[in-house]
């Protein structure tokens, strides 16, 4: 069970809503991950329609909207943003990403804490999209942001784990959730991040880029599960060598 | 060090001749590559390029779909004012054309606004002809905030201004500017362009940095295909775009490479450039610049758009006029440049559906960039 804030959620998979080549196929393979939380750029809705080819299909799915601010480039647009959200989609549920580099679409860590201190104090629920810079993870929980979403490598680059060893640091200090968001290309990225650990993944290109999309958030549900059923279990830790599967010093228990 | 400073020391002629040292093991290595340097592209643009065009159209559109995602933009010209106090020899709008003159005021500027956002488009791209006294900095700031009501996107091509008036139409609410230097050669540029402002490459070619100082969100640079050599102008225009993303990095930045098109009073095009050719220089600015946003507009065929637009195109013009007035006040009038794909945006939108592509009207708000 994922917890944020005063909400569960059966599914530790969370999907971004854009790329798709329809809006009914970012529908069906919403459904097919079986994903409750889903992300929607602000930028990309039209208001004044009143069905709107990317808030009607998710509305009608019944998931939590999860609102962001991408486009962004300093806390002040995040800030205009949070609010439109607010007021248009009835949430204070926010994914905060602040990036000024349109090129690799890095967060930018000082603007970002900037405005979650901001929008916390305004009743956001605040998950901020961020580098995997364990210092900066705490800055934000200190602000009180609801989760952290440091990146697995950059934005639709499918490479996995890139900043592996940063988040195991990240998880251990964390006591707000941890959705590794941005870089997971396979499946098997998102079963290793649940296996470290890892409350949740987010995942769109992936999915979204997919040549059969549903087939790919089908595979992105099981793969969540592994990993989350895996690390709850126990994950068996690697040695350079054998060890025998009787201890060979049983016998003095014996003596 | 200014962009117009770097061009000087840059010598056309070796860069042309070097496009033909290339191989076919030079292309094969560098279309499996993850990240292109100039040289790479330059093999890319080269005549022993085109025997790999299947490979690189092929990789472009992964690029393109991992990057973008199957989507793209759609967005109309809004034309205000055809004066113009420059001679350019491809031109419909020269100063020395026979053509009416107009410059639309604010009621028919309201007028057009509104046949092109009943068309379904949220995104326009304002164009003028180049008039410093009639249609400057005082003329947009009258007429920017009502356009500004009517879209979420609104783009400029206009003349080159100075970095305080760009500084004021980001305020008024401009999120991007297309300048483009039609051609990077000097001797060809000169000939072209016979009278008026754009005589002055210096000023035309530093006009991005200008754009750039005044923290414009979005960037528009490109060549006028034909004017001169495409290749070494490729490579020139690719060498402009990486120093402006060096000195500009919190830019976004959008490429066109229109084709001359038959205007009235209009030159034959000195150097044209095939289909083929076409598709490789932007396949190769694709594998060069994954985010680099690619436009393409109804200056070319519906068939050549249906085609191309799957490859590499981020965004296209739909349903365009190039006149003032012509969507709505004086939809008869003479336009720029004959349009060849004169599909409504209801028909091309529903032509990228069937390709499987998603047509995106709205991605952008007013508060972002300002």
């Amino acid at each position: 069970m994922l917890c944020i804030a005063d909400k569960t959620f059966d599914s530790r998979l969370l999907l971004g809503s854009g790329k798709f080549s329809s809006s009914q196929l970012m529908q069906q393979a919403v459904a097919a991950s079986g994903c409750q939380l889903v992300t929607l750029a602000m930028k990309r809705l039209n208001l004044a329609l009143k069905h709107d080819d990317l808030l009607t299909p998710l509305r009608e799915l019944g998931v939590q909207l999860l609102p962001n601010t991408s486009g962004a480039k300093n806390a002040k647009e995040a800030i205009l943003a949070a609010q439109l959200a607010r007021d248009a989609l009835d949430t204070n549920w926010l994914k905060l990403e602040i990036h000024p580099d349109p090129r690799y679409l890095m967060p930018d860590p000082i603007e970002t804490l900037i405005a979650a201190k901001e929008l916390v104090k305004q009743g956001f629920i605040v998950l901020p999209y961020c580098s995997a810079d364990p210092v900066l993870c705490k800055h934000l929980e200190d602000a009180g942001c609801a989760a952290v979403m440091p990146l697995g490598a950059a934005i639709g680059s499918n490479q996995g784990l890139q900043t592996r060893a940063m988040l195991e640091i990240i998880i251990q200090q964390a006591a707000i959730p941890v959705i590794i968001d941005a870089g997971i290309g396979a499946p098997s990225h998102a079963a290793n991040a649940l296996e470290l650990g890892a409350s949740a993944v987010l995942v769109n290109t992936a999915i979204a880029c997919s040549n059969d999309p549903v087939t790919m958030a089908n595979a992105f549900r099981l793969a969540c599960m592994a990993g989350s059923a895996a690390y709850q279990a126990g994950i068996a830790t690697p040695y350079q060598h054998a060890m025998a599967t009787s201890p060979l010093t049983a016998f003095l228990d014996q003596l | 060090m200014s962009f117009y400073h770097k061009w000087q020391t840059i010598d056309w002629q070796s860069l042309q001749l070097q496009s033909r040292a290339f191989s076919a093991a030079d292309i094969q290595a560098v279309i499996s590559k993850q990240r292109l340097t100039l040289v790479d592209l330059q093999a890319l643009l080269s005549p022993a390029a085109a025997a790999f065009l299947p490979q690189l159209a092929s990789k472009a559109q992964q690029v393109t779909r991992q990057r973008f995602g199957a989507t793209v933009q759609l967005y109309a010209p809004l034309y205000l004012s055809n004066l113009c106090a420059n001679e350019c020899t491809y031109c419909g709008f020269s100063l020395s054309q026979k053509v009416k003159r107009r410059t639309l005021n604010l009621a028919e500027i309201e007028q057009e606004c509104q046949a092109i956002k009943a068309m379904g488009i949220e995104q326009v791209l304002i164009v003028t002809g180049e008039h410093e006294n009639k249609v400057g900095i005082a003329y947009f700031r009258n007429v920017l905030p009502l356009i500004r009501r009517y879209f979420s996107t609104v783009q400029l091509e206009v003349q080159p201004l100075s970095t305080d008036e760009y500084s004021e139409l980001k305020y008024l609410g401009v999120d991007a500017v297309m300048v483009y230097q039609e051609t990077y050669n000097q001797s060809a540029y000169q000939s072209h362009h016979l009278r008026g402002n754009k005589t002055d490459i210096a000023w035309r070619l530093n006009t991005p940095d200008r754009i750039g100082n005044a923290g414009i969100d979005k960037i528009g640079i490109g060549i006028l295909l034909g004017l001169s050599d495409w290749r070494t102008d490729a490579i020139l225009l690719a060498q402009h775009l990486q120093y402006l993303q060096h000195q500009y990095w919190q830019s976004r930045y959008s490429l066109s490479v229109p084709r001359i098109r038959p205007c009235s009073g209009g030159i034959e095009t000195p150097l044209a450039i095939s289909d083929k050719e076409l598709v490789q220089l932007i396949c190769a600015f694709r594998l060069f610049s994954p985010e680099l946003e690619i436009s393409l507009s109804t200056r070319e065929s519906a068939v050549f758009r249906q085609h191309v637009i799957p490859l590499a195109i981020t965004s296209i013009s739909a349903g365009s006029k190039t006149q003032p007035g012509g969507y709505s006040v004086a939809p008869d009038s003479l336009e720029q440049f004959s349009i060849d794909d004169d599909r409504t945006v209801v028909q091309v939108a529903e032509a990228l559906k069937n390709q499987g592509i998603q047509p995106v009207y709205k991605d952008w708000e007013h508060y972002l960039g300002r």
